[in-house]
């Protein structure tokens, strides 16, 4: 176990190989299900439509704050599996720096092996959500050299 | 749009089956249970062949050649503009006109009826559970003329009341498009007797057929449809086909859509005199193989026999509508009687994409979503829904199995 932040790519990393355990779609589905559940939803306040990332068929909801010259990801989803998706999106890009968000690609969810479907789409806004996060990025980079 | 109890003879599904090569495939390691035909249908093996048999043998232009391949090409794809015209009954050959699919033959219609016709302060009528493509064509025409798009309302099961329409008409009604059969629900509306109250008020009726056409055998002067539209790709046929009907002395006041080869008589730079119908509307080489393949697509379901059909569908509506109805916490949008097999459904608790998502690896194919028809699930307070749309090649047997992996599927998302 490493000591102090991991990188983007061993966060991403550390998750492909959690999902390697699993046998059959039903236990990656069960697993993303439980994240899912378990990240806190958004309060109304912040169900807002300028938080909204919108899919075509699944809404996610993203806020951005920078702390220390990293930024702070929070997020959500009304569909149960996207949310689950959201949450991991969340572990691997939330408190890193915006050049290390906008320098590392991210390659994990493909790497799952889930389905079309729940790759980065415009379907499930996953897709928004993470060319949100980059822009985001981006902005508070030319606001810290500012 | 009735069938008599005489003459049906019941359907031989698993031969039926055989004809169709993409459902015999397993899917995440499932048999596939594809019950998405409302957004498209399976082809037969026979549709498949013809379209193999014109690349293979026939494939040349059309209307201009002077050689062997061009007038077989030629024969074949105007022989399907008979087969098809024959097929709905049209009065004229000249009626049929070969589009890309309902979308385009809409946006022809409001398109080139539309700005002619339409003026400041004239209404068009449609209902409340249109599908986008019969929606956003009318309203863009009537922003663009300063008119009014009116919206009959769709009731809690679904359906749409004559009364409440003939209500809706006033002088103000210049042209009403109405869906036949709802992609989003299922519901078969009334358009014979709107059309004969269309009429009443010299109203010209444009009927989009799209989910009509793959279940039941129409007949447009029987309806007296004005114009009558549908795709290919629902019935069977290849994509990029569709057909619109339009009664001659409509057809022939209307001003061309599109500018091109074929649908012209004599062009020079100052002038251009346009060819006589169909073709006025048929601008550019045409999708031949489509064309061809179409007809064919029909020559496959008259081999089966549409009363045939029409028996067995209802009978897998009816058990499928008993097996939905067991399923916990399931709320079925409309519940009118008259359908075709769709089921669009809510499950309490669960989202409809976590829904289609996890039963793609059950192997069933559903679709998830506002089906374009945005203002139809509104109607109903939600804002997506899952929909699955059965065929005549479905089964009972994969109506149960859907129902098992439903079932599976609402257990781990709750």
């Amino acid at each position: 176990m490493k000591i102090g932040k991991m990188t983007i790519q061993e966060t991403e990393d550390e998750i492909v190989e959690e999902f390697e355990m699993f046998g059959d779609w039903s236990e990656k589905f069960e697993h993303i299900i439980a994240l899912g559940k378990k990240l806190p939803s958004f309060p109304a306040e912040l169900q807002l439509e300028e938080n909204k990332v919108r899919g075509c068929q699944s809404n996610v909801w993203l806020t951005t704050d920078l702390r220390d010259g990293k930024i702070h990801l929070e997020g959500d989803s009304d569909a149960l599996i996207v949310k689950g998706l959201v949450a991991l999106v969340l572990k691997v890009y939330s408190d890193h720096t915006p050049d290390e968000i906008i320098n590392t690609p991210l390659t994990f969810i493909q790497r799952l092996g889930l389905s079309a479907s729940l790759s980065p789409t415009r379907s499930n806004g996953l897709d928004s959500m993470i060319k949100k996060i980059k822009f985001y990025a981006l902005a508070y980079k030319a606001k810290m050299n500012s | 749009m009735s069938s008599a109890a005489t003459n049906i003879t019941p359907l031989n599904i698993t031969s039926i089956r055989e004809d169709f090569p993409i459902l015999h495939q397993k899917v995440h390691g499932k048999p596939l249970i594809y019950f998405d035909n409302a957004a498209t249908s399976q082809k037969p093996q026979l549709v498949i062949d013809r379209i193999n048999q014109y690349y293979t043998k026939e494939n040349s232009n059309i209307h201009r050649g002077t050689y062997y391949l061009s007038e077989l090409a030629s024969n074949a794809y105007e022989g399907a503009r008979d087969a098809i015209q024959k097929q709905f009954n049209a009065e004229k050959r000249e009626e049929i006109i070969f589009v890309r699919g309902a979308t385009e033959g809409i946006n022809l219609v409001a398109s080139s009826w539309g700005r002619k016709n339409l003026k400041a302060g004239d209404d068009v009528l449609i209902t409340g559970m249109e599908h986008h493509a019969n929606i956003v064509p009318w309203q863009q025409i009537c922003i663009e003329k300063g008119a009014k798009l009116k919206v009959l309302p769709v009731d809690d099961n679904g359906q749409i009341h004559i009364d409440e329409f003939e209500s809706m008409i006033s002088e103000h009604t210049k042209f009403i498009s109405v869906v036949h059969v709802s992609n989003g629900i299922g519901s078969i509306n009334p358009v014979k007797e709107m059309i004969a109250i269309a009429h009443k008020h010299n109203i010209p009726v444009l009927v989009d057929g799209c989910q009509a056409v793959p279940h039941r055998k129409i007949d447009v002067q029987d309806l007296d449809a004005d114009f009558y539209t549908f795709s290919g790709h629902k019935v069977f046929g290849p994509t990029g086909t569709g057909i619109l009907y339009g009664k001659e002395k409509f057809l022939e006041d209307m001003p061309p859509y599109q500018m091109g080869g074929d649908m012209i008589k004599f062009v020079s730079f100052e002038h251009t005199t346009f060819n006589s119908l169909p073709y006025k509307f048929e601008a550019g080489t045409p999708h031949i193989s489509g064309g061809i393949g179409l007809a064919t697509a029909f020559e496959y379901v008259d081999s089966i026999g549409r009363e045939n059909i029409e028996a067995y569908e209802n009978e897998l509506l009816h058990y499928a509508d008993e097996k939905f109805n067991e399923v916990d916490g399931i709320r079925i949008l409309g519940n009118t009687k008259n359908k075709i097999p769709v089921f669009s459904f809510v499950v309490e608790g669960t989202h409809p994409f976590d829904i289609g998502t996890m039963l793609d690896f059950e192997g069933v194919a559903i679709r998830t979503g506002n089906h374009c028809t945005q203002p139809l699930m509104e109607r109903f307070g939600v804002s997506a829904s899952c929909r699955a749309s059965l065929a005549f090649y479905n089964t009972k047997e994969e109506v149960d199995n859907f129902i098992i992996a439903l079932n599976k599927v609402i257990k781990m998302l709750k």
